[in-house]
This record gives structure tokens, C-alpha cells and sequence, in this order.
């Protein structure tokens, strides 16, 4: 049961990550990878939120499962963000590179904040 | 055949298609279903390793958590190593991308998690795990997956980054 919620988070995540990633990096021109970026903060705000409502009792350990460990797990990813940043230092685009790394790190931090306060909100 | 390393080597999908146009958004929504399904696919492998590193070596409550840590510099190092071979040394075949790359490494490593037990650790009375956790994780994530790119292209004898390159 367990595992079939991780699958069913996973197998919803992961390519709603790569659709995300496709649209945004199709409508704009600049170097920094916006697509991943954007994913990520997303997962961490989701996540957030679940962990929020994890900690007020309104989560229970299978929804977790589903949407922290599958879905949040999926959808967000530290191998093309690192991946990324490297391109982007290869390329001499050093300031985008510690932009994305720094800008990233932040984002998501302030996102996971932001939904677990968002939680205790509503369920608090 | 396109050679290693040209634009066709790391598109899954045809690059010459404008996403901007509305025509060639649904030619590429035809073609993109063995694209989807192996980034499902993948995913799902992907996610179900990390679970399964979890309750394997499971985290208390207020400690360091290695396991996601591990997972994800792991995850990192793989990546570097993976797209030296498949844009410098070989051309794979149009899903191994989407499938491995964007499937399961996206899958098995997580920036959600790191985020979230940032928080928990830093709201639970541990600041300084949490501090520690959140750059030794970045640290060690960048270090990976620049030393395995590095070693890969030494090893196989990949091209030199192109810093000419655009998007």
C-alpha cells in the first residue's frame, strides 16, 4: 500500500515536472533555467504545506506518502538543478550559476516556510 | 546519424519545432507521448529507490538527514557522469534522456525534502543541523556533479564544454 502511493505520487510528478519545465523554457530567451527553478519552489510549497498539515494532524502518514514522498519527491529535482548550475558556470556564466544555486536554495527555504504557515493557518 | 554532441544528440524531441506556434505545439504533443511515458516510467524508479534508501536507513526526528543527503549527491554525481556520455561521447536513443536523466535521477533526488527538513530542523529547535544541512547538501551536490562530469570526460574522452553555446 505503501509503496503503490509513492508510485502513484511518482508517476503523476515526474512528468508534470518535465511538462512545466518544457513550457516555461519555451517562453523565454534567457540563459537561467527558469523551468527547474519553477518546480522546484512549487514541490517545496506543496511539500510545506503537507508537513504543515502533517504536524496539525490533518495529514495522515498515506497522504504524506502520496504527496510528499511521490508527488513533491518527483516533481522536484537536485540532479538538473546542479546539473543546470553547472552548464551555466561551463558556459561563463558564472553569475547565473551562483544565482541559480544561491536564488534556488532561497526560493524554496522562503516557499517551504510559506506553506507550512499556510497550513497551520488553516488547520492550526 | 547525428553526430555526439550536436543539438539533436540532447533534445529528446525534435528541436526545430517552435513551442511559440501553435501548430508546432500540437505536432510535438503527438509526438511526445514515448516521451511522457518514459519520464513517468522513469519517475517512478527513480522515486521508489529514494523511498526505498528511506526506510532502509530511516532519520530520527531532530538529526542530521544523511539519507536524503546521500541520495541526492549521489543523484548529482550520476548526472554529471550520464550527460558527458550522452551529448560529448554517444548518440542514445531519443527516450534514454527522458527516461534516466529526467525520469529516474529527477525522481530518486529531491530538492523538496531538503527544503522542507530545512525548515522542520531549523522550526525544531536545531538551527545548526539545519544550517550545516543546507550547505553541505549544495556543497557537496555542485562538488558531485563537477568532479564526475571532469573525471567522465577525462575517462571517455569527451569534448571540452563549449562555453560558446546558447540555448
Amino acid at each position: 500500500m505503501n509503496w503503490l502511493l509513492v508510485i502513484a505520487g511518482a508517476v503523476v510528478g515526474a512528468p508534470l515536472r518535465y511538462l512545466t519545465d518544457r513550457v516555461i523554457q519555451s517562453r523565454h530567451d534567457s540563459v537561467f533555467p527558469w523551468g527547474t527553478f519553477a518546480v522546484n519552489v512549487a514541490g517545496c510549497l506543496i511539500l510545506g504545506v503537507v508537513a504543515g498539515a502533517a504536524a496539525e494532524g490533518a495529514a495522515s502518514a498515506h497522504l504524506q506518502l502520496l504527496l510528499g514522498t511521490g508527488l513533491c519527491g518527483a516533481l522536484t529535482t537536485y540532479s538538473t538543478f546542479s546539473y543546470e548550475t553547472l552548464r551555466l558556470a561551463e558556459r561563463g556564466s558564472g553569475f547565473y550559476a551562483a544565482a541559480n544555486a544561491v536564488g534556488s536554495v532561497a526560493a524554496g527555504l522562503g516557499a517551504a516556510f510559506t506553506g507550512t504557515a499556510i497550513a497551520e493557518a488553516i488547520w492550526g | 546519424m547525428a553526430e555526439p554532441g550536436s543539438r539533436t544528440a540532447r533534445e529528446p524531441v525534435d528541436p526545430d519545432v517552435d513551442l511559440r506556434i501553435p501548430a508546432d505545439r500540437a505536432e510535438t504533443r503527438r509526438g511526445m507521448a514515448p516521451v511522457v511515458g518514459a519520464v513517468a516510467i522513469g519517475g517512478v524508479i527513480g522515486s521508489s529507490a529514494r523511498y526505498g534508501a528511506a526506510l532502509i536507513w530511516p532519520t530520527a526526528g531532530g538529526a542530521f538527514p544523511w539519507t536524503t543527503m546521500i541520495v541526492n549527491v549521489v543523484g548529482c554525481a550520476i548526472i554529471g557522469a550520464f550527460m558527458v556520455l550522452i551529448t560529448e561521447k554517444w548518440t542514445p536513443h531519443p527516450l534514454v534522456r527522458p527516461f534516466f536523466g529526467t525520469g529516474v535521477l529527477g525522481g530518486f533526488t529531491t530538492f523538496s525534502t531538503y527544503a522542507t527538513d530545512v525548515r522542520r530542523l531549523a522550526d525544531g529547535g536545531h538551527p545548526r543541523i539545519a544550517v550545516a544541512y543546507l550547505g553541505l547538501t549544495l556543497l557537496a551536490a555542485l562538488l558531485a556533479v563537477a568532479a564526475s562530469a571532469t573525471l567522465t570526460r577525462r575517462l571517455v574522452g569527451g569534448s571540452t564544454p563549449d562555453r560558446q553555446e546558447t540555448r
